[in-house]
């Protein structure tokens, strides 16, 4: 009887207009006059934008020669940036010498992947490497000493300049950060007000000026005869700048730890350093991680401003290279390509920020 | 009767003697610090011949800027052309913030569409256009646009009044005749008039729970008033149009391809992360906010106006001006493509001249510095004001 019943009854399926690929269009870009009219909108936006791009930059462009009488007078003409690579990565660094950039970045590269693939042992360690051995090892390589021969660094330039600036501007700004960080929220007014006063002026005026400073007012603050390297009072004025920045956002894990933290540490006895190193900052740190990445991602697009007081970093090399005569008029290409290595740098951060985020937020 | 025992030790390891112990050194190492650097730039300054003070804003600068907004010319002062360099720079910051507030809050809506489409056209603009840094952005624009757009004879037009080529954008100047002033006072009395009938529906309102349309009232006074001291005084407003005369348009406003450059660099950068902050705030209204508005009875108009904005208010304010903050400073980017704002014009130009690095440096930041600590202070009252009153 009852299969009977079953098999008389049709099973209705859903109308076709509400599942599947037309179900779906229909939901989320016709569902009514005025989305009907907002889709037309973003189509006609994506055609403008899209097929001409991909005509100029693929289709009518040029990859294959060596000059510019090689280029299509349509589309890019990449044979620029191909000739102009080596100036456009490493700057006027010799020729010969690159094999130091290359294998330091090697080494950066393996001991980034190492800490990127989960669940490996001594990370903690290979961490450690990069934070403090490598940057003393890269100084040495990338300057030259021990055997090595001296490359001045008004040679340092490009992509690598860029990434040496972000770099230090890392690396030595967290310690800051932190301690800055730390002195604010001291109960010790003295000490809390001079480093509310430091955050304070380095956060409320633009690098640029910054910059002007470091390299207008740094050599005479310095003794008779002190005389710093160009590259070093930029370093100084970026590593400072972004201490202040980081501070503020180290400053926000240190306020959203519970107080039951560091009344548990200080009735194990522990001293204030300790309770610091030991109970605080590894949890508040660990809060802001994203956020820290954020402001790794500002200082590294604000390296592009050292350019202003005349080191060729990334960008800089780009609008060098396009006065030069022989490749006038390649702006745009110089441009796009810059945009796209920025664009991939920081847009990887930030994912990896996102990701991290998720991991981390474990709950409690 | 143990305290007495402790003695000197007690006094070494309390916390306080302690506190105040650091607190001294801190403050001698930073004094120390201070009087060195201040040491080393007092005989440096006189080893290289530097002046010192502030006698040089006096001086005649000697140099010509190339846009100024108030009566400058090479025999004006050196403070004169801070002045100049100041006012260039609030322009550029204020045309960004209005223009990166409507497309940001535009963008930061569009990303929460319902259209599927139009959210990831929105979330694209966002995350290309904050990922690459705003100086490649000010250099597309001002070298890879701008300066490749067509000589005057052949610009870009738009109703024959607006004209765009390589030597800056010209945009017709309104000019008042006779009579114009009325049109003025008509306009200030009826925003005063409408703000009046606001605070009387907002009483009757709490009074008698009646309301009255004061929007719709508003515009309709607005509107009627500046047609009626129009048409009282003849229409006196005419308008100056750009003109081809030779090489270079004639009349009109001009505004030159660095400004346009920068403004226009500035507030789409600006307006991504205004996006991102619009649409935070909004999501951080809970849905039941929404819900409980409509189990109410109220429209989905009244909703939006009376419900989630006042709420998300809260939340994108803080930001909101956070972003206006660094817009601000961000326009110190106009050193790199010679638009004469107060770094170029006075950090750069007069510093080179003079040479007081630290007086003209010192000006410099303090103009910014200012700007920051007014904008917290505000922030701060407006935290205070709008602190959700709890129970």
């Amino acid at each position: 009887m009852n299969t009977e019943i079953k098999d008389n009854i049709e099973v209705t399926k859903p109308p076709i207009a509400s599942i599947g690929v037309i179900g779906w269009l229909r939901k989320n870009l016709f569902s009514s006059w005025s989305n009907i009219l907002l889709t037309l909108i973003g189509i006609y936006i994506l055609y403008s934008i899209i097929p001409s791009f991909i005509s100029w930059a693929f289709i009518d462009a040029s990859f294959v020669g060596s000059t510019k009488q090689e280029c299509s007078k349509e589309g890019a003409c990449w044979i620029f940036i191909k000739e102009n690579l080596k100036l456009i990565f490493y700057g006027l660094y010799p020729s010969e010498e690159l094999w130091r950039i290359n294998s330091m970045y090697f080494i950066l590269l393996v001991c980034g992947i190492y800490i990127l693939v989960p669940n490996l042992k001594y990370k903690g360690w290979v961490g450690s490497f990069l934070l403090i051995l490598f940057p003393i090892l890269s100084v040495v390589m990338f300057s030259g000493g021990f055997g090595l021969e001296t490359v001045e660094t008004r040679l340092w330039g490009g992509l690598f300049l860029t990434l040496v600036i972000a770099g230090v501007g890392i690396v030595l700004s967290l310690p800051i950060g932190v301690m800055l960080a730390l002195g604010r929220r001291s109960k010790l007014p003295v000490v809390s007000l001079l480093s509310t006063i430091f955050i304070e002026i380095w956060r409320g005026v633009p690098l640029i000026t910054v910059l002007f400073m470091a390299s207008n007012m740094f050599p005479l603050f310095m003794p008779e005869g002190v005389n710093f390297d160009k590259l070093i009072r930029a370093l100084i004025g970026v590593m400072f700048f972004s201490a202040a920045y980081l501070a503020e956002v180290v400053r926000g894990g240190l306020q959203a730890m519970p107080k039951g933290q560091y009344e548990a540490a200080q009735a194990m006895g522990l001293s204030y350093w300790r309770m610091m190193a030991l109970v605080i900052l590894p949890q508040s740190l660990k809060m802001v991680i994203p956020a820290i990445i954020g402001s790794f991602i500002a200082i590294f697009k604000d390296t592009t401003l050292v350019l202003v007081i005349g080191l060729f970093d990334f960008l800089g090399i780009i609008q060098f290279v396009g006065t030069n005569p022989d490749w006038l008029g390649f702006s745009h290409e110089g441009y796009v390509f810059a945009a796209a290595i920025f664009w991939v740098f920081c847009f990887g951060m930030s994912r990896y920020s996102q990701n991290l985020e998720k991991k981390l937020d474990t709950g409690r | 009767m143990q305290d007495k025992n402790l003695g000197l030790s007690s006094i070494l390891f309390n916390r306080s003697v302690q506190g105040i112990f650091y607190q001294i050194v801190t403050l001698v190492l930073v004094i120390l610090a201070v009087l060195y650097i201040v040491d080393n730039t007092a005989s440096n300054m006189i080893a290289r011949g530097l002046a010192s003070g502030f006698h040089f804003l006096g001086v005649e600068s000697g140099f010509d800027i190339g846009m100024t907004l108030i009566d400058y010319s090479p025999t004006s002062t050196y403070f004169d052309s801070f002045i100049v360099g100041l006012l260039n720079t609030l322009l550029v910051a204020g045309l960004g913030i209005s223009i990166a507030t409507i497309v940001g809050f535009t963008v930061g809506i569009a990303r929460l569409s319902s259209n599927w489409l139009i959210a990831k056209l929105a979330e694209s603009y966002i995350e290309i256009l904050r990922n690459i840094p705003l100086l490649l952005q000010i250099f597309f624009w001002y070298f890879a646009v701008l300066r490749a757009l067509p000589k005057p004879k052949q610009s870009l037009e738009l109703a024959d009044s607006f004209f765009l080529n390589n030597r800056g954008l010209f945009i017709p100047d309104p000019v008042f005749g006779e009579g114009g002033t009325l049109i003025l006072y008509s306009f200030i009395a009826a925003i005063l008039i409408s703000i009046g009938i606001a605070i009387w529906s907002k009483q009757r309102q709490n009074k008698t729970g009646k309301t009255f349309p004061v929007f719709y009232s508003s515009i309709g006074l607005l509107i009627s008033f500046i047609f009626l001291s129009m048409l009282a005084t003849g229409f006196p407003v005419t308008f100056d149009y750009p003109e081809l005369k030779g090489f270079n348009f004639k009349g009109g406003i001009k505004l030159i391809p660095e400004l346009v450059a920068l403004t226009f660099a500035l507030s789409m950068y600006t307006a991504s992360f205004i996006a991102e902050v619009v649409r935070a705030g909004i999501q951080a209204v809970s849905l039941g906010q929404t819900e409980a508005a409509r189990s109410l009875g109220l429209n989905p108009n009244q909703i939006l106006r009376l419900v989630i904005i006042p709420q998300a208010l809260r939340v994108i304010v803080p930001p909101l001006t956070n972003q206006y903050l660094n817009l601000t400073k961000n326009s110190s980017l106009a050193a790199a493509i010679a638009y004469p704002d107060l770094v170029l014009v006075f950090a750069g130009t007069a510093l080179m001249q003079t040479g007081q690095a630290i007086e003209i440096i010192g000006m410099v930041m303090g103009v910014y510095l200012f700007l920051s600590l007014m904008t917290s202070i505000i922030m701060n009252l407006f935290n205070r004001f709008m602190r959700v009153a709890e129970r």
